[in-house]
């Protein structure tokens, strides 16, 4: 009898080049991203040994990291993140490596831009020198993030050495409540296994919720894979996969076209094959989520109380955060809103925010950060009208880029200063030094910029249609 | 790259779960385009106030603590793959690294700089800590060739893939041994979908 595989087995199989008796195997690699942050080093190390770029076609360069969020077209002021940029420049131009910089119609965050363009396709293998290309995973890739060695290693030679993960499934049926978002299902996921519980796994999302989730919707999903310590996240492609990718600029076309879907539908894992570790969730008791502490595990459904068990961990946390046990973070008060990141900056997610404060009044008391997560995305928050929406409602859409979520351009929130933020990570200092982060979906976010302060937002049943 | 097989130090004893590599080193300082100089940034905002003054309360800035060896709690590198936190370790004078769980990603980018993580059950890594605390002279010898580490009277075995464990002994990388398959990587290419 043949072997039951996983959709992970089918695409890493696929891949083995070569397998080392007792050792790794080596990992054919199809797309290569970078960015400006995690690839110097890497162009050196091959200068320096004198070897060349093996498959410069197979990389995609973009700036996101380190890139301004205003006035984009005037020179990087500050003098080391220009350098970095410019040397992105240099090295993709001296290997003809495809780069969208600065300004480029394409530019954008690398794991919202990949996607858009249809580089990102089932059945790939997709690496980046950041750990949130775990999103790729959405489209059934194995997408994960690598250090700056393993950059070199892939410009090298396009494949990595690597013992292959575990297996995890995490299936969640049944109905989302209304008003609860795929970013609400996976901190609540994280919440309930914790931050190391994906540790040496790949994950595959399955069940009813994530079949019904648009790619948007997974795209957030599989993003935060790494959260829980998983190398990466994958769904099965289906229907909404190849619509998605159908007609997108790298996306393959015509005959091409008809045979990789056909290829992609046996992209699924085979009844009773077997993975290391599993979890089952409800969907119905998933409700609006919320972080209160210092690590992406530390959710709460945003109507509860912060946990008030005796734990040295979780104290600190709160030291940090300036929260007490058992206390509910309603109607506590947040200066700042930020929404964005990789995690939650495609235009779903705007769709969301403007849906709600359409009518509404920014508070006050609120800056709010509205970060696009590609030129793409801000062109069609244009074309639907979103940007007058959000204009009426006092808020001003920035460039795009990773901005706030990691802070290392001029986007920091203030020391001691909460943020409402839809990006993935709420470690110490991570949106600027002294910065609090509550890390929540669109929706509680553009609630909490209407209101100045963290408010409940209702889960009405939907009617049957 | 440097080798090596066994040695024996003091550690500074890390007392903290889930240190992610935003504390190793904060995304402010991965503007640099080497390799080198990020230990003076190491754990930034935990070794110096916001004034910029040291934290005295900080392991690292303690005087009774030296060596080439920190043991930290559970999880140790989640989140960040940014392989800075590596180089930050390395450059600050860490060889290894003892915890009884790290993040995956981490783990590989320190093996690729030569960095040896070490995991060992939470029961020893919470004697290992105690003795370091009552006693900063506490010698640890690890045995890479034996994959041991031993202090006092209490000796553990830990996990290493052989390969990397050559690699380490070795001085080699992971690019020295693609670069020489690149004719099975070629004929991979051939057949493939992609």
């Amino acid at each position: 009898m043949k072997m039951k595989k996983t959709l992970f087995d089918k695409v890493w199989d696929a891949h083995v080049v070569d397998s080392i008796p007792n050792g790794p195997q080596i990992l054919y690699i199809d797309k290569h991203l970078i960015h400006e942050v995690t690839s110097p080093q890497a162009f050196n190390e091959l200068k320096k040994r004198n070897i060349p770029i093996f498959r410069p076609k197979q990389i995609i360069a973009t700036a996101d990291h380190n890139t301004p969020t205003v006035d984009q077209h005037l020179p990087v002021k500050d003098e080391l993140s220009r350098n970095q940029l410019q040397q992105l420049q240099q090295n993709c131009d001296e290997h003809n490596i495809q780069l969208y910089a600065l300004g480029h119609q394409y530019n954008g965050i690398v794991h919202v831009m990949a996607p858009e363009l249809g580089i990102t396709q089932p059945g790939m293998t997709m690496v980046c020198g950041d750990s949130h290309t775990s999103t790729h995973g959405a489209f059934g890739a194995i997408a994960f993030g690598i250090g700056t060695s393993q950059v070199a290693q892939v410009f090298a030679s396009q494949s990595l050495l690597l013992k292959k993960p575990k297996k995890m499934r995490i299936t969640v049926n049944g109905n989302l409540q209304n008003n609860v978002l795929p970013k609400d299902v996976i901190l609540y996921i994280i919440s309930k296994l914790g931050t190391d519980s994906g540790t040496e796994h790949f994950i595959e999302f399955a069940g009813d919720v994530f079949e019904n989730m648009s790619m948007e919707g997974r795209m957030t999903v599989c993003n935060m894979s790494i959260e829980m310590g998983a190398r990466g996240g994958m769904i099965a492609p289906d229907e909404t996969t190849f619509a998605y990718v159908a007609g997108r600029k790298f996306a393959p076309k015509g005959a091409d076209f008809d045979k990789k879907v056909a290829y992609w539908k046996t992209l699924k894992t085979d009844a009773s094959a077997e993975f290391d570790t599993e979890y089952t969730f409800d969907a119905s008791d998933i409700t609006p989520m919320i972080t209160f502490g210092t690590n992406p595990g530390m959710g709460i459904p945003l109507t509860e109380n912060i946990p008030s068990e005796n734990d040295a961990n979780l104290e600190k946390s709160l030291q940090y955060m300036n929260f007490e046990k058992g206390t509910s973070l309603i109607g506590q008060q947040v200066n700042y809103v930020f929404i964005g990141s990789c995690t939650n900056s495609r235009i779903e997610d705007f769709r969301v925010a403007a849906n709600y404060v359409e009518g509404k009044q920014k508070a006050p008391n609120i800056n709010a950060w509205l970060v696009p997560g590609s030129q793409l995305v801000v062109q069609q928050i244009k074309e639907e009208g979103l940007d007058k929406i959000f204009e009426a409602a006092g808020f001003k859409l920035r460039q795009p880029g990773c901005s706030a979520c990691l802070a290392m351009n001029d986007d920091k929130i203030p020391d001691g200063e909460y943020c409402v933020s839809t990006s993935n990570r709420n470690f110490e200092g991570r949106q600027g030094q002294g910065s609090r982060t509550l890390l929540a979906s669109p929706l509680v976010a553009a609630a909490t910029a209407i209101a100045g302060k963290i408010v409940a937002i209702n889960t009405p049943v939907l009617e049957e249609a | 790259m440097s080798t090596f097989n066994t040695f024996t130090s003091t550690a500074f004893p890390l007392a903290v779960e889930n240190i992610d590599t935003d504390q190793i080193i904060p995304a402010r300082f991965l503007k640099a385009t080497s390799r080198d100089g990020f230990g003076e940034n190491l754990f930034r905002d935990w070794r110096y106030h916001k004034d910029g003054s040291l934290n005295a309360d900080f392991v690292l800035n303690q005087q009774q603590y030296s060596g080439s060896i920190l043991v930290a709690g559970h999880n140790f590198g989640c989140g960040s793959s940014r392989e800075h936190a590596a180089w930050a370790l390395k450059d600050f004078g860490f060889n290894v690294i003892i915890s009884s769980f790290f993040a995956d990603i981490f783990k590989g980018n320190a093996l690729n700089n030569h960095v040896l993580p070490i995991q060992v059950t939470p029961a020893f890594l919470a004697k290992l800590l105690v003795a370091i605390q009552e006693n900063p002279n506490t010698e640890i010898e690890v045995n890479l060739e034996a994959q041991t580490v031993a202090f006092g009277k209490e000796k553990a075995s830990f996990d290493i893939n052989p390969y990397k464990k050559m690699c380490l002994q070795k001085g080699y990388d992971d690019i020295d041994f693609l670069v020489s398959n690149l004719s099975k990587i070629k004929a991979f290419e051939q057949q493939h979908i992609y």
